[in-house]
């Protein structure tokens, strides 16, 4: 197996584009699994840990692929509230620490915990190789399985993301209270300027999925500019509609009856509690539901 | 009253009744201590295991041809290479060490392979050819014993039939159950590990992690072909055991093939593998009946239940036992009727852990109290207290409990603590955790108690002993003792219990103990909560002979004084076949629990808020480790009750891995608030009563009751999942 | 007194002569560049420059154990569930089994080996006896080096807090309470 270490972009997208085969590896915390099980054995490692253009964020923003989600929580908590939370709820302390964005979008587990977030949210994932760089809409990045849109070429270098200009939240189901991997997720990101939602599903269909009639529905229902105590009836069709976007399966960590059922329970908390922090903003209040 | 030996207080520090800092404390916090996963040897290969990848098959062909030829292999050798019976066993001596013709679970032996790397090991190991003729597998523990025959004898290992009193009489209130458990895994965080060291006579030393060195050395002996002085085992460290190290794993494996090339020969599982070599918990399925008069007075129980041992016995006969003579629990009943069996199946093999039957008993017991409680009206502590068995209480053995058994004062000791502050508005206090799932919505915030009952030390008339042998001498102008034993550390803190008994017997502070190794006698298992018990009592009786010779004096110069001794408890007896009737155990052990437990019962999941415990240890002969003893089981308990399962179909393991086989983290444990009795058993060394087992059996059901009260939901079997919360 | 690796083996001498600890000392590195299939990487443990030479695949767990001969850091899930191998690079705590080491050229790596000060134990060592935090001890050299950063870190305050700081590191011998006690007395003597 042959180990490639580049220094910068440039040098990496040129190797990625002799070496297609080459495995990209930033924080490590999924491609390690599989080397130390033997699940797999490329034939060539790229390491992205030695190139300073993919641990920056800038303001805007463009979040670099290898910032490490213990920063992502640090340092990005107030603009991109949903992806913090999301972050914060991956593996452990020390996998946080190293594991990345970019390495969520690459291994492209429907189980990643960020990938409802930049669904949500409309993220961008830029992409690039040495034909040139790619704008990849979060919606058009997931393909099925542990599949991407990415070409063998290309390497994930950022994801572009808007900072809030609503409420976001993200709720995930593990059978333990920590350091566990979602049975199913969920992510909801108003846009109250805008009189638009993003809602989105994790671990409940072969890839992380919006929820467009749920998005529709909800949109259509809220009043953005009157805010006003939501309607249970609101929340239950919203609940109701999410839970149908989802195609999940029976499996170890999970029935699938049980996933539509707890994505029903998500979303409309999940929207009660966006709904709350907007009113309490309207009404001039700095309170917000804990996180 | 029962009588109390007198108070012993120590001539220095650290004698029993305190808590002094471990001896290999300082080792293990420094990265220091040798755990069998780190040794290493000049010259030394790397074993390696191919398993079945079928629960049930035939194995038609093994071709090991161009496994051999892999540069950098040694050897490679299957059920041929065994020189000597290639069957062993705890009770039964029906396991292969390497599978012959048939395998009979997921990830039985079939070849082993030693080379110079594990990574060469592995890839002839791809090599080497096995054919099947895959059968189907015998899954389904109630009808096993009507199905194809795994075993000449059939799939029956042991039914354990208990006759006492009336069998048919009637009850005003009578409440039936079924309940399942689900296969726990002892999950120890070293996995199995050990290294093989061949001699130029043809004898061997394993250095090895394992609960009990003798029996292991007997069983390596017996498939080498060697005379028992052949084979020599010395205990490295051990991460973890709860009964999973009583069994062997790779022990034979690797001494083979350090016979066989003639090099040290080190084997580590990885944690898939781990999962595959070591047996579980049985799973059970459990039917019972109570009867009660108006009063809530138990009238009788009868129960018949199953237990899957797997593809072979391990200890299943003596799990089942456990089950059926502490069937009915920690209560007075004067019928009772038990037929328990324990039977072969394809599933993985199951033995010993931590509660070992009296576990899958206890989470049926308590679950049908809770039932009688509610059919009568009753709250669940009083209809417990009303049953409760107290010392010269008899159970439906036969037996007369005849040290304390303080049941009721346990369960309101329980009762009475003050309960934790209402629900938190932090979602790490909630139910779902940091993954932010409730803010309290459809938290409903219950209570439930349970209480076990827990046999110490072996039963059934087995020759339970220990042998330890204490040695003085002048160590820099003062006396110094040394403390030998074959009794396994394994955590739970023998080495320090040891010393403190040194300390208090002869005075002496500075006492070293010696590594645990074959060259004494027996130690016997560190397994039955027993080692304090037998192996502190043969301390005691070694101290007392090296305290006659020493008679007195606090200079000897230079004699040494070297005393080796054997300790028994009073012996048991085998329990009638027919009625199950005999002074079956040597002691009862008994913990409650209250459990406070956030449900939220939308989304089915749960956070316990607090464990609180009470447990009789007779005497705490240190007291930090009884209760670290009692937070541990309470742990596990906790882990069987909301998640820990070794999820099978048709056999096959489905979550073999950390990943998906989930342990409560550190934000899953609440704080626990623990109550230590110390009421003397005058059998017993210093009046100690067993303390390892009995947190593990209470925590579980007591949890489940809390979520039942707050669901509404019967919950009949653990882990209690998301679906079963939701229906769905 | 009980075992350790160098004392276990002094003891046990008269029954096998020759069982060692550590694995042999590294090679120098040639001048020349690594054959094809390895490569070469240069690295402080512990405060030593070390030089080695391996297949990209090996993990930081691995060359810890195997190649340097410090098996203080324990392997036991090998996927990132359990914390038994976490150790620090460059100051923040990771899980050695999911680090390649071929990743960690000019790094600094930190072992439970490496935080004491000699024999004067570190304060996150003493608290862990004090509370008799751990029982087999397997998970003990992860806890306490996640316990070590979870110490420094002031925003870590209360026994939540702890407790989610600590949720990487498991412990099968339910320790917690200990655990949480011994990192509380640490934080108080660090304040």
């Amino acid at each position: 197996m042959d180990f490639l270490r580049p220094e910068t972009l440039a040098e990496a997208l040129e190797i990625k584009a002799e070496r297609p085969d080459a495995v990209p590896i930033a924080g490590g915390t999924d491609v390690m699994v599989e080397l130390n099980y033997d699940h797999r054995r490329p034939a060539a490692l790229l390491d992205l840990t030695r190139i300073p253009e993919l641990q920056q964020w800038e303001d805007g923003l463009r979040v670099g692929a290898g910032v490490p989600y213990v920063r992502i929580i640090d340092e990005l908590g107030a603009q991109l509230p949903g992806l913090a939370m999301a972050s914060r709820t991956v593996g452990s302390p020390q996998i946080r620490n190293r594991g990345t964005v970019g390495g969520n979008l690459g291994a492209a587990s429907p189980a990643g915990d960020t990938h409802p977030v930049l669904l949500a949210s409309d993220a961008v994932i830029e992409v690039a190789s040495v034909r040139g760089t790619r704008m990849i809409p979060a919606a058009e990045f997931y393909l099925g399985v542990k599949r991407n849109a990415l070409e063998p070429d290309e390497l994930i270098v950022a994801v572009h993301l808007t900072p809030a200009k609503g409420p976001q939240q993200f709720s995930k189901v593990g059978t333990r209270n920590a350091m566990v991997i979602a049975v199913c997720s969920f992510a909801i990101s108003l846009f109250p300027q805008e009189n638009r939602v993003g809602a989105a599903v994790g671990s409940a269909a072969p890839t992380p999925r919006r929820a467009p009639e749920a998005e529709e529905f909800l949109a259509s229902a809220l009043d953005f500019k009157n805010p006003k105590p939501l309607l249970d009836s609101v929340k239950r069709e919203f609940g109701e509609l999410v839970s149908r976007a989802a195609s999940p399966i029976d499996d170890v960590r999970g029935s699938a009856a049980y996933r539509k059922h707890a994505l029903a329970v998500m979303a409309r908390r999940t929207l009660g509690w966006a709904w709350q922090e907007l009113l309490a903003k309207k009404n001039g209040s700095e309170e917000r539901p804990c996180a | 009253m029962t009588l109390t030996p007198a108070e012993l207080t120590s001539a220095v520090s650290g004698g029993i009744g305190t808590s002094p800092q471990r001896p290999d404390g300082n080792l293990k916090v420094r990265g220091e201590f040798a755990y069998a996963s780190d040794l290493w040897h000049e010259d030394m290969i790397w074993g390696a295991t191919l398993r079945s990848p079928h629960p049930y098959a035939r194995i038609t062909s093994v071709d090991i041809t161009e496994a051999l030829k892999v540069p950098g292999v040694y050897a490679v050798l299957t059920a041929d290479d065994v020189p000597g019976r290639n069957l062993y066993g705890l009770e039964h001596k029906d396991q292969p060490v390497l599978a012959v013709d048939v395998v009979r679970y997921q990830g039985e032996p079939i070849a082993l392979v030693g080379a110079d790397h594990p990574e060469t090991a592995l890839r002839a190991m791809k090599k080497i050819v096995v054919t099947y003729e895959v059968l189907e597998p015998v899954v389904d523990m109630e009808t096993a014993v009507d199905d194809t025959p795994l075993h000449p004898g059939g799939n029956l290992v042991r039914h354990v039939p208990i006759r006492r009193g009336s069998q048919d009489v009637t009850a005003e209130v009578v409440v039936t159950g079924r309940y399942e458990v689900g296969m726990q895994d002892q999950a120890f965080l070293g996995p199995e590990s050990g290294l093989a060291v061949p001699a130029s006579d043809g004898s061997v030393d394993l250095y090895i992690a394992t609960q009990w060195l003798h029996v292991d050395r007997d069983q390596i002996a017996a498939a080498l072909g060697l005379p028992q002085e052949q084979v020599r085992l010395t205990l490295s460290g051990v991460g973890g055991a709860f009964g999973g190290r009583e069994d062997l794993s790779m022990q034979v494996h690797a001494c083979l093939l350090a016979l066989h090339t003639g090099k040290p020969v080190k084997m580590v599982y990885n944690r898939e593998e781990s999962f595959y070599g070591h047996v579980h918990r049985h799973p059970a399925v459990l039917y019972y009946e109570h009867g009660a008069d108006h009063t809530g007075k138990l009238v009788y129980v009868r129960t018949r239940m199953y237990l899957d041992g797997g593809a072979y016995a391990s200890s299943t006969p003596a799990v089942v036992a456990n089950a059926a003579t502490l069937g009915v629990g920690p209560y007075e009943v004067d019928n009772v009727t038990v037929d328990a069996y324990g039977v072969y199946t394809n599933n993985p093999p199951c033995g010993a852990m931590r509660g070992f039957g009296a576990v899958q008993a206890g989470f049926a017991y308590e679950s049908q109290m809770d039932k009688l409680a509610e059919a009568l009206g009753m709250s669940p502590v009083d209809v417990r207290v009303r049953n409760a068995m107290t010392e010269g209480s008899v159970m439906p053995t036969g037996q007369v409990v005849d040290s304390a058994a303080p049941v009721a004062q346990l369960l309101k000791l329980v009762q009475d603590k003050p309960l934790p502050a209402g629900t938190s508005s932090d979602i790490r206090e909630l139910p779902g955790g940091v993954s932010n799932t409730t803010h309290g919505e459809g938290v409903v915030r219950r209570v439930g108690y349970a209480v076990g009952i827990k046999n110490i030390c072996f039963s059934e008339g087995y020759d339970d002993y220990s042998t330890a042998r204490v040695r003085v001498s002048m160590v820099n102008g003062s006396l110094s003792a040394a403390v030998h034993t074959a009794a396994c550390e394994v955590g739970q803190g023998l080495v320090t219990i040891m010393q403190q008994i040194v300390r208090t017997e002869l005075g002496i502070e500075r006492v070293t103990v010696l590594p645990m190794d074959t060259t004494i006698g027996n130690g016997g298992s560190t397994s039955a909560s027993r080692q304090t018990y037998v192996t502190g009592g043969a301390v005691k009786a070694a101290c007392a002979l090296v305290r006659d010779k020493l008679a007195g004096r606090t200079d000897i110069g230079d004699e040494v004084i070297d005393e080796t001794t054997e300790w028994r408890h009073r012996a048991t007896e085998a329990i009638d076949p027919v009625t199950g009737q005999g002074n079956a155990h040597v002691q009862y052990g008994f913990a409650a629990h209250r459990a406070v437990v956030d449900v939220d019962v939308d989304l089915g999941l749960v956070r316990v808020v607090a464990l609180d415990c009470a447990q009789d240890v007779g005497k705490a002969l240190n007291p930090q480790a009884v209760v670290g003893q009692i937070q541990g089981g309470s742990a596990q308990g906790l882990g069987l009750a909301v998640m820990e399962e070794i999820q099978t179909s048709g056999g096959k393991v489905r979550n073999p891995s950390f990943t998906d086989y989930l342990i409560p983290t550190v934000l899953d444990m609440p704080p626990m608030s623990i109550d230590v009795l110390e009421l003397a058993d005058p059998h017993a060394p210093y009046g100690i009563r067993g303390v390892g087992e009995p947190p593990t059996i209470s925590s579980t059901p007591a949890i489940v009751a809390a979520i039942r009260a707050a669901t509404g939901l019967a919950l009949t079997r653990v882990p209690v999942r998301p679906e079963h919360l939701t229906g769905t | 007194m009980t075992t350790s690796r160098r004392q276990f083996f002094g003891q046990a001498a008269a029954v096998s002569a020759g069982v060692a600890l550590s694995a042999p000392a590294v090679e120098a590195l040639a001048a020349e560049p690594a054959p094809a299939g390895l490569v070469d990487v240069v690295f402080e443990v512990n405060g030593e420059r070390q030089k080695l030479r391996l297949d990209p695949r090996v993990t930081l767990l691995d060359a810890l154990r195997e190649q340097l001969g410090l098996v203080g850091t324990k392997k036991g899930c090998d996927r990132g569930q359990c914390g038994a191998c976490t150790v620090h690079v460059d100051d923040r705590r990771v899980l050695s089994c999911l680090t390649l080491t071929a990743t960690l050229q000019g790094k600094e790596v930190t072992t439970i080996e490496g935080i004491a000060d000699g024999d004067d134990l570190h304060p996150v060592q003493r608290a862990f006896i004090d509370h008799d935090g751990f029982q087999c001890g397997f998970c003990t050299s992860g806890q306490i080096m996640s316990a070590v950063k979870v110490v420094e870190e002031r925003e870590v305050r209360t026994d939540d807090q702890i407790r989610e700081a600590m949720s990487g590191n498991i412990c099968r011998c339910g320790a917690y309470p200990n655990i949480l006690e011994a990192i509380k007395q640490a934080k108080a003597g660090d304040r």
